[in-house]
């Protein structure tokens, strides 16, 4: 944990997680990933696709870092290790898809948010949902310095507001327009079928599209 | 550099009356486009498994398979199969046979897809997709490796001393291993030593270069033979004479196509503002005339280094006649531009 060089850590080193690393080595963050491919080989991965990210396991991963992203598949959300995010600030990015992952009836009969759904998985840990509803190639293509016109907005939904401030700081730092969405549970807006989800939208506009 | 086609089929619209043909007529159109991209000299047509009423090439093999004996030098194949519905043996033995016909032109690309339908159809379930993909790639390159085929595995019967023919003339037959750009998926490419179809169908192409480099480190680390480590780019474009008239005519077929895969994902159409985004040299969608598509291949080459390019077309119900000008643009006037800068590539030798 350091405030000027904050630690982020990630789960899943698919398009979204090597995407994140990429860009928060450029903000000025030490990206640290968790992947399944065994250490040497994401290590080796990480060397050419986000130059400056270490390869880590998950509890050296939590253990170090300010706040932790969730980007695997959501059908491989069970597999993730939330007994050790007790405290810790967890970004829920990932989507459910039944088109790509298959009907999840628990999820599909659960009229909730799928972070509020993701956070039973632990309900010590400070959940926020952010960066889930931007593509993998919009992470990299639109990022804009603060100030700029059309600057793209990115939700964040949380019920901690240190957390939420956090995560905010970090979507302002890798080039995005951060928008305080309100609770946890208001994150549906920023889900597929929400109306803000895949948009490239500025702060004013997205803000005029979810409540709060 | 290889420039080739690649197509889902297509009810494409009469222009006349505006209705779409029937599913039927868009295989008939899909056989007229592969003779066409043959006549004007394109390398390569693959056929991707689609299951949906707009988009209805459902079975690429039967319809490679009629294009076999009236083309000469286009080589046909999967863009891609959907290996984890389908059967490994049945896929070997609908293309071994396309390549008989063809006098060894058959290549198949396994693959995720980008449309799930096939797994209800035949009875799979998307949650095993991991097991299914692996097992069934496995048994593939086991087949295509020599036979008799001995394989085991969990997701159907074993086979001890199976025949599996027509065996190609060749000896073996091309196989890529298809990928939207998931880092893994290039590892496992270069890991088997498979040459690699990336898919590019939206952000900045270029982007996909630190993928090629991993690929192509891995390929090398496992002992690949050189000549099967090898980079074929497929994504959404269309021709015309004038760039303008291109970018115009193809924005509402695009729009349509998206704002269909947008009601069944949840996402809004992308506006007009990010067409012309993924019109522009930093996008995804190649889109212009014939000079700026030139351009923007060597272009990509220069990052990417493939030496394979296939364009998707015919969206939307974008028109046939405006489908097949756009081939014969992308063989008579890009192809001879892109050659004068990066040289023919040499036919792809099977393995």
């Amino acid at each position: 944990m350091s405030g000027e060089h904050p630690t982020v850590g990630v789960f899943g080193v698919g398009r979204v997680g090597s995407a994140l690393a990429r860009l928060a080595v450029g903000a000025g963050y030490h990206p640290l990933l968790a992947g399944t491919a065994d250490f040497q080989e994401l290590q080796w991965m990480l060397d050419i696709l986000s130059p400056g990210a270490r390869a880590c396991d998950p509890e050296e991963l939590v253990k170090r870092s300010d706040f932790v992203v969730l980007s695997v598949p959501f059908g491989k959300a069970p597999s993730l290790p939330y007994h050790l995010f007790d405290g810790v600030i967890v970004v829920e990015a990932m989507n459910y898809w039944a088109p790509v992952d298959g009907e999840i009836r628990a999820v599909d009969g659960d009229g909730r948010s799928t972070s509020e759904i993701i956070a039973d998985n632990n309900p010590r840990a400070r959940w926020v949902k952010s960066l889930n509803h931007l593509g993998y190639h919009d992470m990299e293509d639109d990022p804009l310095p603060p100030g700029s016109a059309d600057r793209r907005a990115v939700g964040v939904a949380t019920d901690d507001g240190e957390a939420g401030a956090t995560v905010a700081a970090f979507v302002d730092r890798i080039g995005f327009d951060p928008v305080l969405v309100g609770p946890l549970s208001a994150g549906r807006v920023l889900e597929p079928g929400g109306g803000v989800f895949g948009r490239r939208l500025t702060w004013e506009e997205f803000r005029a599209m979810v409540p709060g | 550099m290889q420039l080739g086609i690649y197509s889902f089929g297509s009810t494409a619209r009469d222009p006349d009356t505006g209705r779409p043909v029937s599913s039927a007529q868009a295989m008939r159109n899909l056989l007229e486009a592969i003779r066409l991209a043959d006549e004007v000299g394109l390398e390569f047509f693959g056929i991707g498994e689609h299951h949906t009423e707009e988009m209805p090439a459902s079975a690429a093999a039967t319809v490679l398979a009629a294009a076999a004996p009236v083309t000469k030098r286009i080589r046909l194949g999967s863009a891609v199969t959907i290996l984890s519905t389908d059967d490994p043996v049945r896929v070997y033995q609908q293309f071994s046979t396309v390549d008989a016909l063809s006098g060894g032109r058959a290549e198949i690309t396994a693959g995720r897809g980008s449309s799930t339908e096939s797994f209800p159809l035949f009875g799979y379930s998307l949650n095993d997709y991991d097991q299914l993909y692996a097992e069934k790639l496995d048994l593939l390159l086991e087949i295509n490796r020599s036979q008799p085929v001995t394989w085991n595995g969990t997701v159907r019967s074993g086979l001890e001393d199976a025949v599996v023919v027509p065996r190609p003339d060749g000896g073996r037959l091309p196989i890529w291993l298809g990928t939207g750009g998931n880092p893994q998926s290039s590892i496992r490419a270069g890991k088997l030593g498979l040459p690699v179809a990336y898919g590019i169908i939206g952000g900045n192409p270029a982007r996909f270069a630190p993928l090629a480099q991993a690929y192509r480190g891995t390929a090398e680390m496992s002992g690949a033979p050189a000549d099967q480590v090898k980079v074929s780019v497929a994504n959404p474009g269309f021709l015309a004479e004038d760039g303008d008239d291109a970018r115009e005519r193809w924005w509402p077929e695009w729009h349509q196509t998206m704002a269909l895969i947008g009601e069944r994902r949840g996402f809004a159409p992308p506006p007009r503002p990010a067409y012309d985004r993924d019109v522009s040299s930093r996008g995804a969608l190649f889109v212009g005339s014939p000079e700026e598509i030139a351009e923007r291949i060597v272009a990509l080459h220069g990052t990417l280094g493939h030496m394979r390019q296939f364009l998707q077309m015919d969206v939307g119900t974008l028109p046939h006649r405006d489908f097949l000008y756009g081939i014969e643009l992308l063989g008579t006037r890009v192809k001879p531009l892109v050659e004068a800068e990066l040289g023919s590539e040499p036919e792809v030798v099977p393995a």
